[in-house]
């Protein structure tokens, strides 16, 4: 075993990953270093296309590094595939596995012996999940019957089976409302808060479920991670101004009365619900965007309010978004990624994952707040859920 | 936070938390098992795979009547054929046993073929590659549930066409006559494993190539008569095709005296057990490629490439 006790949960160095395809080859992993430390609850942030699902793939071993190397808790990825398949489960969102034909206790159980699991301990380690993931009245319901929400909260549960040490999940609240996926959320952060040394690797394309959920954020872009650190330090990276958002009962002045002030950057009708950029609100108040050098500059700005006639209604600092931290580190908004499917071609340039300043390669300092489905082209049934 | 330290939080009766299943002291440990340990969960791996297909039996029954039903009707066809034609009367008997013996094939091709193909598409092929499992037990498990579904369509087939056309049987090696029918089904789903890890990695045309299959099989096989009669066509067949080996020596143990077989039943036996033996190493060899093929390019697991 080359495994040492003291590994990181994940360990890779200069992975790049390259398809071999006509007319050119595309490049989706472009020297990739990265770090989790055991325990940690890690998301990888990108658009479609980043390079988060290929990342996934080959730490789960199904896909081979072009160059590089990674080793899961000491192991490699390419050496030791049964090792690692051991300690770690994946579920990705969308995900339709198993057979319509079986009820949710019986796919869960057919599961659990792929994991190794007697046969009555499988029954029971299905039921005690069935119930801990709140599908104990779809129990003994068919597979091909369940919502989507229930389906994905079944994958969850079968993606802890066999009590993995890492858990990956790629977009595992892909296509659920809400509720679902608020649901599927807390599980996740229950299980792995249960025992020290559970890590999870999180993909997803949803900004607010990685500052959510994860200690600390990757973002990646074309095969490359363009930075690594917590929620807060992601956010510290682009916020060089105070920002507030203020509500006041009238402004006599407009706002270029205090945008004149000493400290004052900026001073805009801010978007409201339902009006957006017209700064009143159907309350007949004004709202202000207000970017200030810093904080220190609040003060003037409430002291001139009353020679103004206004009164302040409302005042609440604005934090910049992880989309924000986005749009800094890559030019262009989640919205305007391009619509491709992975791998995504690369623009060449070489490795250079630029980590914010303060960020550590071990655990963060503490939490801050899929799969594609393709069409069944041939439309043809399939034969275990006819014909078994 | 190191690998060392980890515990369970609680400290307290870890297993009461739905969470907590097989506490290990570390990563490093659960990754270790033993010889034991491994063949247990390749066992337990053939059982699950195995289940569906046999719970499958029992859940959806219209299939049933489907897959006694159209085999019937076939075998009677070739029956009423035989009749006018005043064959010898162990010709019906041939045919009844054929028909009973398509139910084979029929799952091989369409259940054991093209299932890895359908496997990816639905997604659990990577979930079968990323299991601790070697994935042949995935292939042991479909082909196991496979005969067993099977058999009871064949049984069902052989005891109302005997039923109904008044067959008699007349056995004298019971024991070579099951040893046969055990190899057949062993060479046959060896066959199947091998055709599995082959389409899933020609391509997408599984549904054809499956139908491709079908129909020329069975007449080389001589599933509807003695195979002896397609002469050095028959030899050819008997060389590659398991069904049309295990048929052929099947009859001659099933009705005693005839007098159109290729080679002698204890022959074909061995031949059986050699295509057992080849087939089911050619499908480990096949499916080792499939699983390096599929990590280095990328796309023979993930149903969206």
């Amino acid at each position: 075993m080359s495994a040492e006790p003291t590994a990181p949960a994940i360990e890779a160095r200069g992975l790049r990953r390259v398809y071999r395809t006509k007319p050119v080859d595309v490049v989706a992993l472009d020297g990739v270093d990265l770090d989790v430390a055991a325990g940690e609850f890690f998301g990888l942030l990108g658009p479609n296309g980043a390079g988060k699902t290929t990342l996934i793939k080959i730490l789960t071993t199904l896909l081979a590094p072009s160059g590089g190397s990674a080793r899961i808790f000491g192991f490699d990825v390419e050496r030791e595939t049964k090792r690692i398949r051991r300690i770690m489960n994946m579920v990705a969102g969308g995900e339709q596995s198993g057979y319509g034909i079986l009820t949710v206790r019986e796919q869960l159980w057919m599961f659990s012996q792929f994991y190794g699991l007697p046969g009555g301990e499988g029954w029971r380690r299905v039921d005690e999940l069935i119930d801990a993931v709140g599908l104990g009245e779809q129990r003994v319901q068919r597979v091909g019957t369940l919502s989507t929400g229930q389906r994905q909260k079944m994958n969850f549960a079968r993606g802890l089976l066999n009590d993995p040490w890492i858990l990956f999940l790629d977009e595992p609240t892909l296509g659920l409302d809400v509720g679902a996926a608020r649901s599927v959320r807390e599980l996740v952060l229950s299980w792995q808060e249960s025992v020290a040394g559970r890590t999870v690797l999180l993909t997803t394309h949803y900004m607010a479920e990685a500052d959510e959920l994860c200690e600390r954020i990757a973002i990646v872009d074309h095969g490359r991670i363009l930075a690594i650190g917590t929620p807060a330090e992601l956010k510290r990276r682009v916020q060089r101004e105070s920002v507030f958002r203020l509500e006041l009962d009238r402004l006599d002045g407009g706002a270029t009365a205090l945008a004149r002030l000493p400290g004052v950057v900026s001073a805009v009708p801010a978007a409201t619900d339902g009006q957006a950029g017209a700064g009143a609100t159907p309350r007949q108040t004004v709202v202000l965007s207000l970017v200030l050098h810093d904080d220190a500059a609040l003060g003037g700005v409430v002291a001139a309010l009353d020679p103004l006639g206004a009164h302040i209604v409302a005042l609440q600092k604005s934090e910049p978004s992880l989309e924000d931290v986005f749009v800094e580190l890559v030019g262009r908004g989640f919205g305007d990624d391009e619509p491709t499917e992975e791998p995504p071609i690369s623009d060449g340039r070489g490795p250079g994952a630029a980590a914010v300043p303060g960020a550590t390669n071990g655990a963060g300092p503490g939490r801050a707040a899929g799969a594609d489905v393709g069409p069944h082209e041939l439309g043809e049934p399939d034969p275990e859920e006819l014909l078994t | 936070m190191t690998a060392t330290s980890i515990r369970p939080r609680s400290g307290g009766r870890p297993a009461r938390d739905p969470f907590i299943g097989r506490p290990t002291a570390s990563p490093q440990a659960a990754a270790e098992w033993t010889r034991r340990q491994v063949v247990m969960a390749n066992l337990r791996s053939v059982r699950g795979r195995a289940y569906p297909r046999v719970t499958g039996l029992f859940r959806e029954k219209s299939w049933l009547l489907f897959e006694i039903l159209l085999p019937f009707l076939t075998t009677s066809a070739f029956v009423f054929v035989y009749r006018a034609l005043q064959a010898p009367p162990e010709y019906i008997g041939f045919v009844v046993v054929g028909g009973a013996m398509s139910a084979f094939w029929l799952n091989v091709v369409w259940m054991m073929a093209a299932q890895l193909y359908w496997e990816k598409d639905q997604g659990n092929l990577e979930l079968y590659f990323a299991a601790p499992m070697d994935v042949m037990s995935v292939l042991f498990g479909m082909a196991l549930g496979g005969m067993v579904m099977s058999s009871s369509r064949a049984i069902a087939v052989l005891v109302v066409a005997t039923l109904v056309y008044g067959v008699t049987f007349a056995v004298d090696q019971w024991l070579l006559l099951g040893l046969v029918f055990l190899l057949t089904l062993a060479a046959l789903y060896g066959l199947g494993m091998i055709l599995s890890s082959l389409f899933l990695m020609w391509g997408r045309e599984a549904w054809h190539m499956t139908q491709l299959l079908v129909e020329p099989v069975y007449f080389v096989s001589g599933l509807n008569f003695p195979v002896a009669r397609l002469g050095m066509l028959g030899a050819l067949a008997v060389a590659t095709i398991p069904l049309a080996v295990g048929l052929d020596a099947i009859r001659q143990l099933c009705f005693v005296g005839t007098d159109v077989s290729l080679l002698p039943p204890g022959v074909e036996a061995l031949i059986l057990a050699i295509m057992a033996v080849v087939f089911t190493l050619a499908a480990r060899a096949s499916l080792r490629i499939l699983e390096r093929r599929a990590r280095i390019e990328g796309r023979l697991t993930a149903r969206w490439r």
